[in-house]
């Protein structure tokens, strides 16, 4: 949660974006981000983004829908209700297999939903900065953060020789927060 | 692109020295089993024959399933190396005709006192339940399955080679032939669903146990050689990488078909546990006398061995990303599966005719190894006939690209 100054670069064409993020990680600025309107083939690898961890979080929502699936219905017939069921012992593991299994997806999937919003940032309720409202129409847009110390004019000259069609710079909060209104309208409310 | 496979010594050598302990194993069984007087030996001179025999010729159509299913789905990713597939599906002939002549040898030739130890129903002799199956369970319907299904399959496996050859002389952009293959693969599909998918595994293995039946089955079978035989695809491509051949095939195309080991070892272990649980929960005696023997009888170490291997190891193993691109987890993977699926339809049909007085000894494996020689040797030879890589294929510049 911080407010920062980035510089925004407006690009028409992927292949006018990809040689620009290049020339752009190459000159030592800090990527913020990139905003497309539809997801662009090898943009994560132009973008220097590591291989996401998502996979790993949903193998460990499953181990835990399937230890709880076990678990508790071993202690429901065996502890807490033992019933007999056709002659069946108490702690049949065949018949608990099913259930198992779909509390396994159940919880790797709502696990993953949930890891995949929060990584992501989007959740219904919470507001994110947008840099350019065309974004999701038919803009490419990039954003890279300053420090105090890096020259706008600079930065907005070198933007433009990458061959953006639109540049500026902004204040704006870098993350995430709740509620539906602009962070700046929230300052100024207070 | 024309790259030839060369024949090493070494692997021809190799595969000749298999053959050769198969035949002496089959020699050795042919006096000291087929000629003895214990009917036990006998019994076990043929099923063992049958097994072997009815396992290649599955894992060969998993070949031609596997051609099929991706022309139709216009898969990119295998066409790197459509010629493995391709030179397994042209010796179908080969592995169908072994296990028509085994199958109907047995159905013809073996019986033992007037009764059929591993077919019962070709003497049903007043027995109510197999009287009931005769119109379906007779040797005339068994033939002319057995040999109609193995036909069609030969000539579907030569198809889809031929195919894929014309397509390489073919000139430069045009598509006549790959569309033409489309129809020929949905041509494919149908057969196969009415023979691997249906009356084939009824009919050569489900009718050892007469008696019981599963709804199921046909599709346990098929999973259980689907996998089976996209491992030895991978066996191939691996040991063709590994001699220099395949240039274009790289870490995307092995992911590709060890995700295939996974999904359908997988797959297999829901098909082989939907069939358990039913009959464990519903314990009706006609159906878990199978289990019975298998489960808790004779057999209990094979039947864990086979779900621990053909379950427990795969999806361990192969579940992370970076297992299935690493060259010797997938080939060592590819062997265990192999393996493991030869261990389930040992389990499948042993207990019918042998009982308790099941062997895995010399006899078994022999003949197991003879197989796989032939198998090396007979597809060696296919694949050194023509170029290994396809020429002209529509999907040839995507299956170089490819990014799994």
């Amino acid at each position: 949660m911080a407010i920062k100054k980035f510089a925004v670069a407006c690009y028409d064409d992927e292949a006018v974006l990809f040689p620009a993020i290049d020339k752009v990680r190459n000159s030592g600025y800090k990527l913020h981000d990139v905003y497309t309107p539809f997801p662009v083939h090898g943009l994560d690898q132009a973008m220097g983004l590591k291989e996401t961890d998502l996979h790993i979080a949903g193998f460990i929502y499953g181990i835990t829908g399937t230890s709880t699936a076990v678990g508790f219905m071993s202690w429901i017939f065996t502890k807490d209700w033992p019933i007999n069921f056709g002659g069946k012992p108490h702690f049949s593991l065949p018949a608990f297999i099913p259930i198992t299994f779909e509390l396994t997806v159940l919880f790797a999937a709502v696990g993953m939903v949930l890891t995949f919003c929060y990584l992501n940032q989007i959740m219904p309720g919470v507001k994110k900065h947008v840099f350019h409202p065309r974004q999701t129409d038919d803009t490419f847009v990039v954003a890279i953060e300053l420090s105090e110390h890096t020259s706008e004019a600079e930065v907005l000259a070198f933007l433009k020789s990458t061959g953006a069609n639109e540049t500026n710079v902004q204040v704006a909060e870098s993350e995430w927060w709740y509620g539906r209104f602009d962070k700046k309208e929230a300052y100024e409310l207070s | 692109m024309n790259e030839r496979f060369e024949i090493s010594p070494r692997l021809r050598n190799t595969s000749l020295a298999l053959i050769a302990v198969g035949i002496i194993a089959l020699v050795a069984g042919l006096f000291n089993l087929k000629l003895s007087h214990d009917h036990v030996d006998q019994t076990r001179f043929w099923i063992v024959l049958l097994h072997n025999s009815v396992f290649f010729a599955m894992v060969t159509v998993a070949s031609i399933f596997i051609l099929a299913a991706t022309s139709l789905a216009q898969g990119g990713w295998i066409v790197a190396y459509r010629r493995v597939p391709e030179a397994i599906g042209a010796n179908m002939w080969l592995f169908g005709g072994i296990a028509v002549v085994v199958l109907l040898s047995i159905v013809y030739f073996f019986q033992i006192d007037g009764h059929n130890p591993i077919f019962h129903w070709v003497h049903p002799d007043g027995d109510a339940i197999l009287e009931g199956k005769k119109a379906f369970l007779n040797p005339t319907m068994f033939t002319a399955f057995t040999v109609i299904t193995v036909a069609l399959w030969s000539y579907f496996g030569f198809k889809f080679r031929a195919i894929s050859l014309a397509q390489d002389l073919a000139p430069k952009g045009k598509t006549k032939l790959y569309f033409y293959n489309m129809k020929v693969a949905a041509l494919f599909l149908v057969v196969f669903c009415l023979t691997m998918m249906s009356t084939t595994p009824w009919l050569w293995v489900m009718s050892i146990d007469a008696h019981w039946y599963s709804t199921l089955f046909s599709w346990y079978n098929f999973a259980s050689s689907f996998v089976s035989g996209m491992a030895m695809i991978m066996l191939w491509v691996v040991y063709l990488k590994n001699q220099g051949n395949l240039k274009i095939v790289n870490k995307e195309h092995i992911h590709d078909l060890g995700k295939f080991l996974f999904a359908f070892s997988v797959f297999w272990t829901y098909l082989w546990f939907s069939q358990f649980m039913l009959i464990w929960y519903a314990n009706i005696p006609e159906e878990t006398t199978y289990f019975k023997v298998r489960m808790q009888g004779p057999y209990s170490i094979i039947f864990y061995a086979n779900f621990i291997i053909n379950f427990i190891m795969p999806i361990l193993i192969l579940m992370a990303r970076p297992s299935k691109r690493n060259y010797f987890t997938v080939t060592y993977m590819a062997m265990i599966i192999v393996f493991g699926h030869w261990l389930d339809f040992f389990q499948m049909e042993m207990p019918g005719p042998l009982g308790a007085h099941w062997h895995l000894g010399w006899y078994e494996i022999g003949i197991f190894t003879g197989f796989i020689g032939l198998f090396i040797f007979a597809v060696s030879k296919s694949l050194a006939k023509h170029s290994l890589v396809t020429s002209n294929n529509p999907l040839l510049k995507e299956t170089i690209i490819h990014q799994s």
